[in-house]
């Protein structure tokens, strides 16, 4: 069983939700997981690739029209080599896999399968549905199964110090000119990623403007957290989208999970309620978020803020 | 230039869903069915480009049992101007949905086709990136701005890292993010002529010959429930509690 692995990456650096699609790929008990470096000039995230355990071969396509992971250029790579010898194909649920991996699956006939959480065996999987209040149990007879794995639902593949892995350089190029990167607004990483963060706190409406999210940011200095939203906050403008938890959002399940002026509708709570702890600040005591909330605190956000920071 | 609209029927997303009984699927009976919300905002988005003159009719598709008229009449009544239901009794596969899909975009030829980037029932979020796979044009996914200028879609899509433009050759196809619009709601006037717009029902087996699907869900069940937790009375006691009982921070 040859498994591909797509990697995520910006040219530079593997992403962590890469290392959990590689722990979901040796769970379906393959030894030859090759993972696919696609990119421009992207050799530093191939010496990055070849260190993980479980790894095999690490295949680098380094052309110019793969540097921005456009999906009509990359799917059909991912075709030409997935076409020879793999049973599977695996990439991030994040929004690069989701945009690339069911394009390739259409040209190679099959159906993809979005957002796994478990694999039970090698053909059948867990999902969730209708933002995670069900749980579907799939089974796939296609002939090359093509898959998205939610990151939080498998560990991280672990690393060596020495190369575990040999490098593959792959000389197919598609240029198919149908789109081109003009743009872009990248929020500034100075804090650890949503979605692999031990510590999350999340601002809803309750905050009432992008000014006040500094109130989150003074105890996410102290706990290390990384900073989210409700999907109103980010609808009002307060903080940018690239925060949001949710159903169509980002998943997380960190140790922890501070929801502050959040009333935990549905789609909300489907990105964040498999976190290990959940806390709750909200002044109405009524609101949904206290039903799945480990503590709740019943308050005005404005007042309890300030003393948690202080009291960390 | 025509704008093709695909819209699904889906449980409307205010819904709490049950799995039920027998764990094959979810409780529908009595539900309340909408059309699908990343849906509504491309009807919308293909509304707003008609306005702006550069677009000449907007097409909504709907794949689906007869019921699927209700959100076509919707999406007319919105402003759409006719409508064409794939008709079938079973679940259309995403493959499926974008093998009808494509030969809609064959026929009708439009210049944009816009879906939702996902339905909030399956959660999948493929369709419309296996619909452009199978046509072999760009595709937008994710998108919160869209513009279109000297012949090419210029779309911001929301990505994990923040915001990604893009440049894509037309047509294409354009998934939509919640952030791209803010539907408008259907006015009584509007909702009597939408009965009034065409809409053509066709066979969806006649247009793709049906394929055993590769992805058959077994079973449903209902998720793990967290155990209620408890109230804490102030801010000394939730951090006691998550240094000691929880051990999350130190
Ligand atoms: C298709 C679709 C997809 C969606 N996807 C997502 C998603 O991915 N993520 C998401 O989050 N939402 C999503 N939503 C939106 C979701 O339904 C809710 O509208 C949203 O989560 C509400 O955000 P909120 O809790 O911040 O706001 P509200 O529901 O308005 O809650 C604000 C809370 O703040 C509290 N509050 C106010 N002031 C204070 C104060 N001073 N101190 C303490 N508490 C205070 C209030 O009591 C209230 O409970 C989606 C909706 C749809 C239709
Ligand atoms: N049965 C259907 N009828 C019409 N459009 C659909 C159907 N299924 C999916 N779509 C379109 O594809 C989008 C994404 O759906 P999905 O890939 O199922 O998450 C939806 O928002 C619709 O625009």
């Amino acid at each position: 069983m040859n498994i591909l692995v797509i990697a995520e990456h910006n040219n530079q650096q593997l992403s962590s939700a890469t290392y959990n699609t590689i722990t979901a790929a040796l769970q379906l008990g393959s030894t030859d997981i090759h993972l696919l470096v696609a990119g421009h000039e992207c050799a530093p995230v191939a010496q990055q690739a070849v260190k993980i355990n479980g790894v095999s071969t690490v295949l680098v396509a380094d052309f110019s029209a793969y540097q921005h992971f456009l999906a009509e250029n990359i799917a059909p790579l991912i075709r030409d080599i997935a076409q020879t010898h793999y049973s599977h194909i695996l990439a991030p649920a994040s929004t690069n896999g989701k945009d690339v991996l069911p394009r390739a699956a259409a040209l190679l006939d099959i159906e993809p399968i979005s957002e796994i959480t478990s694999i039970i065996s090698a053909n059948t999987f867990t999902r969730p549905i209708y933002a995670g209040n069900a749980i579907a149990t799939v089974t796939t007879n296609a002939p090359i199964i093509a898959m998205t794995v939610r990151g939080t639902a498998f560990d991280s593949a672990l690393t060596s110090e020495e190369n575990v892995a040999t490098i593959e350089t792959i000389s197919i190029q598609h240029d198919k000119q149908l789109s081109s990167f003009v743009n872009e607004a990248l929020s500034l990483a100075d804090r650890p990623d949503l979605g692999s963060a031990k510590v999350v706190i999340s601002g809803g409406r309750g905050m009432q403007n992008g000014e006040n999210f500094a109130l989150l940011e003074k105890i996410a200095d102290k706990l290390d957290a990384a900073i989210g939203a409700s999907r109103a906050a980010v609808d009002a403008g307060y903080v940018a989208n690239d925060l949001q938890v949710g159903q169509t959002g980002k998943i997380v399940a960190p140790d922890l999970y501070i929801a502050v002026g959040i009333s935990g509708a549905i789609q909300h709570l489907a990105g964040m309620k498999d976190s290990k702890i959940i806390v709750a600040i909200n002044k109405d005591e009524e609101a949904p978020i206290f039903q799945i909330a480990d503590y709740g605190l019943v308050g005005d956000l404005f007042e309890i803020l300030p003393e948690i920071e202080q009291r960390l | 230039m025509k704008i093709l609209v695909a819209v699904k029927r889906v449980v409307d997303y205010n819904v709490k869903v049950r799995v039920n009984a027998d764990n094959s699927g979810i409780d529908l009976a009595n539900t309340k069915m909408s059309i699908n919300p990343f849906c509504e905002i491309a009807v919308e988005e293909a509304l707003r480009l008609k306005e702006k003159g550069l677009a000449d009719e907007v097409i909504v598709v709907s794949i689906g049992s007869r019921k699927c008229e209700e959100q076509l009449r919707y999406a007319m009544a919105l402003g759409a101007d006719r409508g064409i239901l794939l008709e079938t009794d079973s679940t259309p596969s995403s493959l499926y949905c974008a093998k009808l899909l494509s030969k809609m975009v064959e026929k009708e030829n439009p210049g944009l086709i816009i879906l939702g980037k996902q339905s909030i029932d399956s959660d999948n979020n493929q369709t419309g990136q296996i619909l452009a796979g199978l046509c072999g044009i760009a595709q937008g996914t994710f998108a919160s701005e869209l513009t279109i200028e000297g012949g090419q879609a210029i779309v911001t899509r929301e990505v994990d890292s923040g915001l990604q433009t893009l440049s894509l050759t037309l047509p294409a196809v354009i998934t939509t993010d919640l952030r791209l619009n803010e539907p408008r709601y259907a006015k009584l006037p509007q909702i009597m002529k939408a009965k009034k717009k065409p809409l053509e029902t066709l066979s969806a087996e006649t247009l793709v010959a049906p394929f055993a699907p590769q992805v058959t869900t077994q079973r449903v069940d209902a998720p793990t429930q967290r155990k209620a937790g408890s109230k804490v009375a102030n801010v000394e006691e939730l951090i006691n509690k998550l240094k000691n009982e929880a051990k999350v921070i130190s």
